[in-house]
């Protein structure tokens, strides 16, 4: 899958989540536009790793703070 | 002959619309089995029955919107001969004897009116006595009121009232229903507010070190924790755990934390997860996630709407530093957490920066004193300097 694709996967699973949400900035942290709290942001991750069968250790979601980032990590775990 | 009647689902309640069954005459039930779907104020609820039998006879229709209390069906207790049409020969009146004594408590004989009909009739001038109802029984509902005012001329000219562009049905609903909790929250209880400021330091390590073994799926969130501490800590303080009714404290038999979960479209429902001091903490991860799927999804359960005993908030995670609580009636107290941060710490004689979180306490203090009420979230904290204690 190449990260297109994980950029359609990513925006797919966030909007399930938050469905109000229309256009994401790719630059800009995901928190400051989407009112995701840490219950949502576990389900989007998990939901991420049925999708891509990636796993995301606890300790790397600092690296996850915008779209982009969340893309450039799995793509780079997908690769 | 059982009655089973619609619940009440939550002090903000008063009236339900039946959506749909899930059983039909000659149906066999047990304990727990979900049997009808009513859609309140706050979301369309499975509604269980807790009693064994077999359906007798379905009295509400689908569509028809009933007072809490209604009579919604009958059915045949366990053991008792299913009766196949209400046959009142001269037999003389025993019942079986393996019929638990569930004698129907007599035919309402005025029509019923709900609580919210009989509020809504005085605001409107109408005469609720008088009006047909539409209900089962004739019970009169809001619906049957807003009639017979729009019927009735109207007495003078009333100003063009100013009013909000309509938000939707659903939205306006879940208003009211917050709004005659709350305002009889505020209006009847005497609440106390307590806080206190929780080291966090051992439970982040703990929780870390938890996950880090742990996939995706099963990982826990620090909020899990903090049900389980305050569901732990109630154990040792039955006086914050129930409800105040008719002037008394009502101590509660179990443990049944309510959840207040935001929902993404407006409003707030805080559904019971049962006998959570019991629960090992992934399971009650579980029972959360659960919940709180469920509730955006509309799709919760009668026993999770009726029965929280407390209730946790927790809205750390919008940043806030601590919260003021108020408590849903009629339960006695209820707990938030704000954010987890970090804060500036003494110990030893020495300051650092600690991972902490503010717990605070909105008690009634016709059931219990801050006294208690401190000792409380003292506990609460001293469970979280010991998180092993609570997986």
């Amino acid at each position: 899958m190449n990260a297109e694709e994980i950029r359609k996967v990513v925006l797919a699973e966030l909007k399930r989540i938050a469905p109000e949400l229309e256009d994401v900035q790719p630059a800009k942290p995901l928190r400051d536009q989407v009112d995701l709290d840490s219950m949502d942001w576990l389900n989007f991750l998990v939901a991420l790793n049925e999708r891509l069968k990636i796993e995301i250790p606890e300790a790397d979601y600092r690296k996850l703070g915008t779209l982009d980032q969340i893309v450039d990590y799995l793509s780079a775990k997908a690769g | 002959m059982i009655e089973f009647k619609l619940p009440s689902l939550g002090a903000d309640m008063d009236e339900g619309k039946l959506l749909a069954w899930k059983v039909k005459a000659g149906d066999r039930v047990k304990r727990g089995d979900l049997v009808a779907v009513v859609e309140t104020p706050k979301a369309a609820v499975d509604v269980e029955i807790w009693q064994d039998g077999v359906v007798h006879e379905l009295i509400t229709q689908p569509g028809e919107t009933i007072p809490v209390g209604t009579v919604m069906a009958r059915l045949a207790a366990a053991g008792e001969a299913p009766v196949a049409a209400p046959a009142p020969k001269s037999a003389p009146a025993v019942t079986p004897a393996a019929a638990p004594v569930a004698a129907p408590t007599g035919a309402p004989t005025r029509h019923p009116v709900s609580p919210a009909a009989r509020k809504h009739a005085r605001e409107l001038g109408v005469d609720v006595e008088r009006l047909p109802g539409s209900g089962p029984h004739g019970a009169v509902t809001v619906e049957d009121v807003e009639k017979a005012a729009k019927a009735a001329p109207p007495k003078e000219k009333a100003p063009p009232k100013k009013e909000a562009p309509p938000p939707s049905d659903k939205t306006l609903a879940m208003r009211k229903a917050i709004a005659a909790a709350m305002s009889r929250s505020k209006r009847e209880i005497p609440h106390y507010y307590l806080s206190q400021t929780i080291p966090m330091q051992r439970a982040v390590d703990w929780l870390t070190a938890y996950n880090e073994k742990r996939p995706l799926t099963g990982r826990v969130l620090m909020g899990a924790l903090q049900l389980k501490a305050v569901a732990f800590a109630l154990k040792d303080f039955p006086d914050l755990n129930g409800f105040w009714k008719n002037d008394a404290f009502e101590p509660a038999s179990g443990i049944h934390v309510g959840v207040a979960i935001s929902l993404r479209k407006g409003g707030l429902i805080a559904p019971a997860i049962h006998d959570v001091a019991e629960l090992p903490l992934d399971e009650l991860m579980k029972a959360l996630a659960d919940l709180v799927r469920r509730a955006r999804a509309g799709s919760l359960r009668s026993s999770e709407m009726s029965d929280p005993t407390i209730t946790v908030t927790n809205l750390g995670d919008q940043g806030v530093d601590e919260v003021f609580p108020i408590i849903y009636p009629p339960q006695v107290a209820i707990v938030g957490f704000g954010r987890l941060a970090p804060h500036p710490w003494a110990e030893d004689g020495m300051i650092g920066a600690v991972p902490a979180v503010v717990a605070s306490l909105g008690g009634d203090h016709r059931a219990s004193d801050g006294h208690r009420g401190a000792r409380f979230l003292a506990a609460v904290a001293a469970l979280l300097q010991e998180p092993e204690k609570l997986a």
